[in-house]
């Protein structure tokens, strides 16, 4: 059985080299069919043998193999190897994972997701080795009878209750932790987060950012055309000044609101460097409010990483081009996002104006956003 | 205290009727329109192990995909044609891949196979009827399942290639022909095959729960049944009462699809192009999707802890820890789940005040999965494990369940699941706990009854090889994704190749794909012990585990009816195993008590006092004659 499986797991570094060919490569599926029929001759060879040896030992009036000992053995080299595997892929891929979380919900975040993982791996260990470790204390014996246990209301209530309770405080935590994340309104007294338009499609992002008035304008769809991609609104005056962006730059330490929407099918503004995560949906749009607290500059002295960026993935299925569908975020101090601002480019571009001016003469009409009642 | 115990003598007339109806059977009726419930459950195994193999070919081909990002294979565009240009297989087809392995896996295999083949099989053996409530209807269901599982095949045979929307087909992109090729005639057949799918589970789920409920032998009231009837009941259950709600979704689909109607469109520019649609709200599909997606999970799950549960007490010989918690446990998850499908949808832009709600019904599922689990440990304490290939499979089961399950109680949390949502950690979580779990419930349930199936045993040293290269195989395949998901790293991502970070990932997704192609490879051990065994097997005894349920005292030979003569009457519960002062060390449930005084506890008459009187005069005599001796 072993052999087998290291028979596969040698071919992984031949793979590469085979189909690299770029002819086409029928030697190498055929090497593949053949080098999986030979294993399978092996594997009967060995079965082959072990009968034999089975017989053998019960011509020679023994018990012959007793696989329930083999078994119950294989169970208990599972169980170690398993939990140096365990041990390994949580010190090596482990440390793989995402760096600390640059925003201060994402912080809230991290907390919850350490004291969750310490208290479900010691489950994990618990039960893990209590299953294994049973089945090679009590593998099968013909001068034992099991015990006879129907049931201990008292280890049931036991049980029941602990992980009760142990849920209920994840819950409660999470709860608080969820609401407070999710409350995109700006408290009394609090400044005013910077409000960032981010609207995907089939396969990009597209940014917006208020002018000197700090509001965005409305949009519908109704009115989008090649040169007004987004469809704002331009009856109204908050519109004008709004602003085109390439990179979404954001200042460290101050509130940010995406006002996250989709063109076309959904998609999800995914930031996981921020813990930050909401679907883009068409005709309903959606807010995510959060505070990034570590600049690029910081993150990358951090990670070591001269050519780290944060960015924002799609994370919702949404076509061919889903998994190439990126944009880059900077956070920069204040005064290098005020003169980042400064040089932004209105959205109310020359083409866009011409094109308004002849429109004008149309009546407009404006349609209610239709969003739906039992979703905002 | 009745002490008849009714034997397989079976009435003369009666055989001789069986005999009569035997002749009449053509090869039609007894192997393709079977009205059998052993047919038909063998008729939905067979039909699920092969939509099982074709979702595995295909999640071989997109593993391909995802170690060798760079590379081509020209045999790639021989056997797959456009679908893989250039020896690479296309973005849009790699999403074909993604969603047809989701799709098959969750409802053919895990639902209609594990559900059809052993409800078929275990309800009237196990509760002692002759056949189904309604056999015609139960056949039907059969040849729904098999219609849906041919459409379902048919789109890879169009042009643009089966749906690809993922297996949520989420609108507007299952919606818009337009927005990708699959949604085109491939997502029509999809949805053509789903309402088949459907209307078969529904036949077969009215079936399973009138004949638990009315066709039980006598004795067998619903507190002796196993556990693998209620597991199976209950899912039936849930079967009925979710699955009419994705017809409902996938009809409003098909409106907005064909008939120009908007109840999940809304403001749509696609392509530069304003869409006519307006007032719809993609999230009351997945609302409607979910409210059956997660009783879903659940329909794959039960039949396998049932299952395993079963399994584990025969082979542990021991009674299971708690049965009446198992049960209970059982109910709490069956009426639970009908209320955490928003945890889906935590960040789709839902209320965030549902989300909240959501999250603590979520987190209080895990309470009766959890006793299920320490249940199972204290059944094997102090057992006497006899490792058959079933008995492997049912302990691979709890222990995937264990790992999967904890990883739910990340993922159910709301706030953590802001990040980890459609990540590699839910594909490893969902992978582990309902995929890998259910499947190795299913396993553990044709090697156990594979000899009352086929009246043939399977090889146990092949079953042996089999277990193990697929459960290190599966540990293999999904420990690590936990660890690329909790970096970050999304779902359906065609290739890591155009994001600096997660280029780290590459290897470990060539080491991914190996395992997978070595798991994959162990299932050849079990096909080809499955066929070989089903004309070359060794003859199997009438009960080769020593097990205490009703199917085990019908004759190896299948007939029509099961029992000749009468059916047997049940006294016991189904787990007295091991019991003190027995002589064997199992008492099939059609042993009456009066024959068994010696092992009697005053448990056993707990509703029957007059069997306690009984047995308090027979504990007295027994001490008196000490006393004398």
């Amino acid at each position: 059985m072993l052999m087998g499986t290291n028979l596969v797991n040698a071919q992984t570094p031949a793979a590469g080299t085979t189909e690299d060919a770029p002819q086409v490569d029928w030697t190498g599926v055929s090497y593949y069919v053949l080098l999986f029929l030979l294993i399978c001759v092996g594997v009967a060879v060995v079965g082959k043998i072990l009968k034999i040896y089975d017989l053998t030992l019960k011509i020679q009036g023994k018990k012959g193999l007793r696989w329930n000992n083999v078994m119950g053995f294989i169970c208990l080299v599972f169980l170690l190897a398993g939990l140096y595997g365990a041990y390994w892929s949580f010190t090596v891929q482990g440390s793989m994972t995402l760096p600390e979380a640059a925003s201060i919900h994402g912080v809230k975040i991290d907390e919850m997701f350490t004291v969750t993982t310490i208290l479900t791996m010691i489950v994990f260990f618990l039960t893990q080795i209590l299953l294994f470790g049973f089945l090679f204390k009590y593998r099968h014996s013909e001068k034992r009878r099991a015990h006879f246990l129907p049931h201990n209301n008292t280890i049931e209530k036991i049980w029941t209750i602990v992980p009760a309770i142990v849920l209920t405080i994840l819950v409660v935590f999470g709860f608080f932790t969820w609401q407070s994340i999710m409350d995109n309104t700006d408290a009394k007294g609090e400044v005013a987060a910077i409000n960032v338009d981010i609207t995907g499609h089939q396969f990009a992002w597209e940014l917006r950012y208020p002018g000197k008035d700090g509001k965005l304008g409305p949009k519908d769809f109704k009115l989008t055309t090649a040169a007004n991609k987004l469809g704002v609104d331009f009856k109204k005056k908050s519109s004008f000044d709004d602003l085109s962006a390439d990179t979404m730059y954001l200042p460290v330490n101050r509130a940010v609101r995406l006002n996250i929407q989709a063109q076309d099918v959904i998609h999800s503004v995914y930031m996981p460097h921020f813990r930050v995560q909401l679907n883009a949906v068409p005709g309903l749009p959606t807010f995510f409010k959060f505070t990034p607290t570590i600049t690029t500059a910081q993150m990358r002295t951090r990670l070591d990483d001269p050519k780290f960026d944060y960015l924002v993935y799609c994370n919702k299925i949404c076509g061919g081009g889903h998994y190439n569908m990126q944009k880059v975020v900077r956070v920069v101090t204040e005064a290098e996002y005020q003169t980042w601002l400064s040089h932004q480019k209105p959205y109310l571009t020359d083409g866009l104006r011409k094109e308004l001016h002849f429109a004008a003469a149309e009546p407009q009409q404006t349609v209610s956003q239709n969003r739906l009642a039992l979703n905002n | 205290m009745s002490t008849l115990a009714v034997h397989d003598h079976g009435v003369a007339h009666h055989d001789e009727h069986g005999h009569e109806h035997h002749h009449n059977e053509t090869f039609v009726s007894k192997y393709i329109f079977s009205m059998d419930h052993k047919m038909i459950a063998k008729q939905f195994l067979i039909t699920g192990i092969t939509m099982a193999v074709i979702a595995m070919i295909l999640s071989i081909l997109f593993r391909i995909q995802l170690a060798y990002p760079d590379k081509t294979f020209p045999l790639l565009t021989t056997l797959l044609g456009h679908f893989a240009p250039n020896g690479r297989i296309s973005t849009e087809f790699y999403l074909s891949l993604v969603t047809i392995h989701g799709t098959i896996m969750v409802f053919f295999v895990l639902t209609a196979g594990l559900s059809g083949t052993f409800a078929n099989l275990l309800i009237p053996l196990q509760i002692g009827a002759r056949d189904m409530a309604s056999p015609f209807m139960n056949m039907l269901s059969y040849w729904f399942f098999f219609l849906a599982s041919v459409v379902m095949l048919s789109s890879f045979f169009v042009q643009k290639g089966p749906a690809s929307g993922g297996w949520t087909i989420y609108p507007p992109l299952s919606a818009l022909p337009k927005a990708m090729p699959g949604s085109g005639e491939g997502m029509t057949l999809w949805l053509i095959s789903m309402v088949m799918f459907v209307a078969s589970s529904l036949m077969g789920g009215i079936n399973y729960v009138s004949t638990v409920l009315n066709m039980r032998t006598k004795g067998m009231d619903l507190w002796k049944m196993p556990l693998t009837i209620w597991a199976l009941f209950l899912t039936a259950i849930l079967g009925i009462l979710a699955f009419p709600v994705l017809v409902a979704g996938v009809v409003l689909l098909i409106f907005d699809r064909s008939f120009g109607t908007s109840f999940y469109l809304s403001d749509i520019v696609l392509n530069g192009v304003q869409q006519p649609y307006e007032g719809g709200s993609p999230i009351l599909f997945q609302h409607l999707f979910w409210f059956l997606g997660h009783p879903e999970v659940y329909i794959v799950i039960m039949p396998a802890m049932g299952i395993s549960s079963e399994v584990m007490s025969v082979n542990s010989r021991k009674p299971i820890f708690g049965y009446h918690a198992m049960v209970y446990s059982l109910i709490g998850i069956t009426v639970l789940s009908f209320i955490v499908w928003g945890h889906h949808m935590f960040v789709t832009g839902m209320n965030p005040f549902l989300g909240g709600v959501f999250m603590i019904t979520t987190l209080i599922i895990a309470v009766p999965s959890a006793v299920k689990t320490f249940n199972w440990l204290a059944t094997l304490w102090r057992g006497n494990i006899r490792f058959t290939p079933a008995m492997l499979f049912a302990i691979g089961m709890v222990s995937f369940f264990i790992s999967g399950g904890l990883t739910g109680i990340f993922l159910g949390n709301a706030a953590l699941d802001i990040n980890l949502h459609d990540t590699y950690f839910v594909v490893a979580h969902f992978h582990l706990v309902m995929g890998s779990a259910a499947i190795f419930g299913m396993l553990a349930g044709v090697y156990h009854w594979f000899p009352k199936m086929f009246g043939k045993l399977m090889d146990e040293k092949l079953g042996y090889l089999h277990f193990w290269l697929t459960f290190i195989g599966a540990y293999l395949v999904f420990f690590p994704m936990h660890f690329m998901g909790l970096d970050g790293v999304p779902r359906r991502y065609y290739a890591f190749t155009e994001f600096a970070s997660m280029q780290k990932w590459l290897t470990i997704n060539t080491f991914i794909t190996w395992a997978a192609i070595m798991a994959a490879l162990a299932q050849v051990a079990f096909i080809y012990n499955f066929i070989v065994s089903i004309f070359a097997g060794k003859k199997s005894t009438q009960n080769p585990w020593e097990s205490n349920t009703l199917e085990w005292t019908a004759p190896v030979e299948h007939i029509h009816g099961n029992w000749p003569g009468e059916i047997p009457t049940v006294y016991r519960w189904p787990y007295d195993y091991s019991k003190p002062g027995a002589e064997e060390d199992f008492i099939p449930q059609t042993v009456p008590f009066s024959q068994t005084m010696s092992s009697n506890l005053p448990h056993d008459f707990e509703d029957n006092p007059a069997g306690l009187e009984e047995l308090n005069k027979y504990t007295s005599t027994l001490k008196a004659e000490e006393k004398v001796k």
